[in-house]
């Protein structure tokens, strides 16, 4: 017993010895404002600034690539932290949020069948598009809530998912994890949507969802001087740069996928979302 | 002439991916992109390469005269994944590009059932030290081949019209398949 332990670990030792002269001959030199500024951030690694994770954007924020302000988790107070470090001034961000593009749920979109299979969305699109009539509409099987590493996605009671605005960071891995693409990032400040995306035309639309964009240019009229919402494709575009605003939504969409929603985010207080 | 259809075999007759079916995972994993192959291929070679001559060395000196045979799965792990280390320091020093574009599958060499494979099979065969570089060698290039092809084919299979039900891994798995069938035209030719 005491012979193989002892090669074993043997062997072990002189594995780690070898490596350690290794790091040391094969040292990658990095800023130490690098951990700094690692250490000032969230920590989520959620890749919302697009890079993999807080390491490698302390990284870009030392290299100078990127300012601290891309970072949609961080606070404003952290911001301004990193910005002092680097000596740079911070831009001003945009606060924005997710947001899911469907209210079909269980009594305004009908299903097809009874799917059995594995409880995924992803799973249920490779199905043919999923069980709902609506191929475009929301599955309601919480991929989106379960990869949401800040717990800002709930499923409602008609089953389909909802975005919680105060908590949500706009880290964009709901946008990726949905296989339908329904999920957008918006401006927070944007007051009037288009929670659809069935690019259906009107009749067929009208059976698969009751709150289903039809297209009917309704709501592209209404805004003539300043067209903010186009049509393609028989479905309405907000065109959230300069998102439309003013006018009572109620009169203009005949379905209802046109509506007036108010995105709270609270972007001043300090640790106002915790990472869950 | 030994080394010549040791050569033959490790990289056609037996190719450790599309014959032996060893190492699937980076097979599919980094077979998406042709550059990334590439690289992929460099690190398995060097790792296939090293970690097979040192197990040979340990196994011939350390665990046979001291009857520990029975420890080979155990140290060939622990040696492979020390070069796969090495392998990780290396190149994030030498090519961060490649480094990040190899992402987690780097790693992954450690636990790549080809590497362990490799060393493992230069014990079964009885090479002598040569026969044991020139067969990870060998093999390491087999790998890269069905790497570099597979990931050739699967760049244009990406443009074409695939039946829904079919893209992406699917049509992927069943195109291995082919390509495995086609390199059993092979068999035979050495023993």
């Amino acid at each position: 017993m005491l012979i193989p332990t002892a090669v074993l670990a043997g062997m072990g030792l002189v594995s780690g010895l070898g490596l350690a002269v290794a790091a040391r001959v094969f040292a990658v030199e990095t800023d130490p404002r690098q951990d700094e500024i690692s250490d000032a951030l969230p920590g989520a690694n959620c890749g919302g600034c697009g890079y993999a994770g807080c390491n490698d954007f302390a990284a870009a924020v030392v290299e100078g690539k990127v300012g601290p302000e891309e970072c949609p988790v961080c606070d404003a107070n952290t911001r301004e932290f990193i910005g002092k470090l680097m000596g740079v001034e911070v831009g001003a961000a945009i606060p924005k949020v997710a947001l899911i593009m469907c209210q079909g749920g269980e009594g305004t979109a009908p299903r097809q069948f009874r799917y059995n299979g594995q409880a995924s969305c992803t799973s249920a699109d490779l199905l043919g598009g999923g069980d709902k009539l609506c191929l475009h509409g929301c599955l309601g099987l919480a991929d989106c809530q379960a990869i949401c590493a800040f717990g800002a996605i709930e499923m409602t009671d008609d089953g389909i998912a909802r975005i919680i605005p105060e908590r949500c960071t706009a880290c964009g891995k709901c946008v990726t994890a949905c296989p339908k693409h329904l999920i957008s990032i918006v401006p927070a400040d944007a007051e009037i949507h288009v929670l659809c995306h069935n690019t259906d035309k009107g009749a067929v639309a009208k059976k698969a969802c009751g709150v289903a964009c039809l297209g009917c240019k309704k709501c592209e009229k209404a805004f003539e001087e300043d067209p903010r919402i186009r049509i393609s494709e028989f479905l309405a575009r907000v065109d959230y740069d300069q998102p439309p605003s003013g006018l009572d939504v109620g009169e203009i969409c005949p379905t209802g996928a046109l509506i007036e929603l108010k995105l709270n985010r609270n972007d001043s207080e300090p640790n106002s979302r915790s990472v869950s | 002439m030994n080394i010549l259809l040791l050569v033959v075999s490790a990289i056609f007759v037996n190719n450790f991916v599309l014959a032996r079916f060893l190492g699937i995972c980076p097979f599919l994993g980094v077979s998406k992109k042709l550059s990334t192959a590439l690289g992929m291929t460099g690190a398995v070679m060097f790792v296939m390469t090293l970690a097979s001559v040192v197990s040979w060395v340990v196994y011939h000196l350390v665990l046979k005269p001291l009857d520990l045979v029975f420890l080979q799965t155990i140290s060939f792990i622990l040696i492979i994944a020390s070069m796969v280390q090495l392998v990780e320091l290396v190149l994030q020093k030498v090519s961060p590009p490649l480094y990040r574009s190899l992402g987690i599958f780097l790693p992954l060499i450690t636990t790549n059932c080809a590497v362990l494979g490799c060393a493992v099979m230069n014990i079964q065969n009885e090479h002598n030290l040569l026969e044991t570089t020139v067969f990870g060698i060998a093999a390491a290039i087999g790998f890269g081949i069905a790497l570099v092809l597979f990931a050739g084919i699967r760049e244009v299979l990406d443009l074409a019209d695939t039946p829904k039900a079919f893209r992406g891994t699917a049509v992927a798995l069943v195109t291995a398949g082919v390509l495995s069938m086609a390199f059993m035209g092979f068999a035979g030719l050495v023993k």
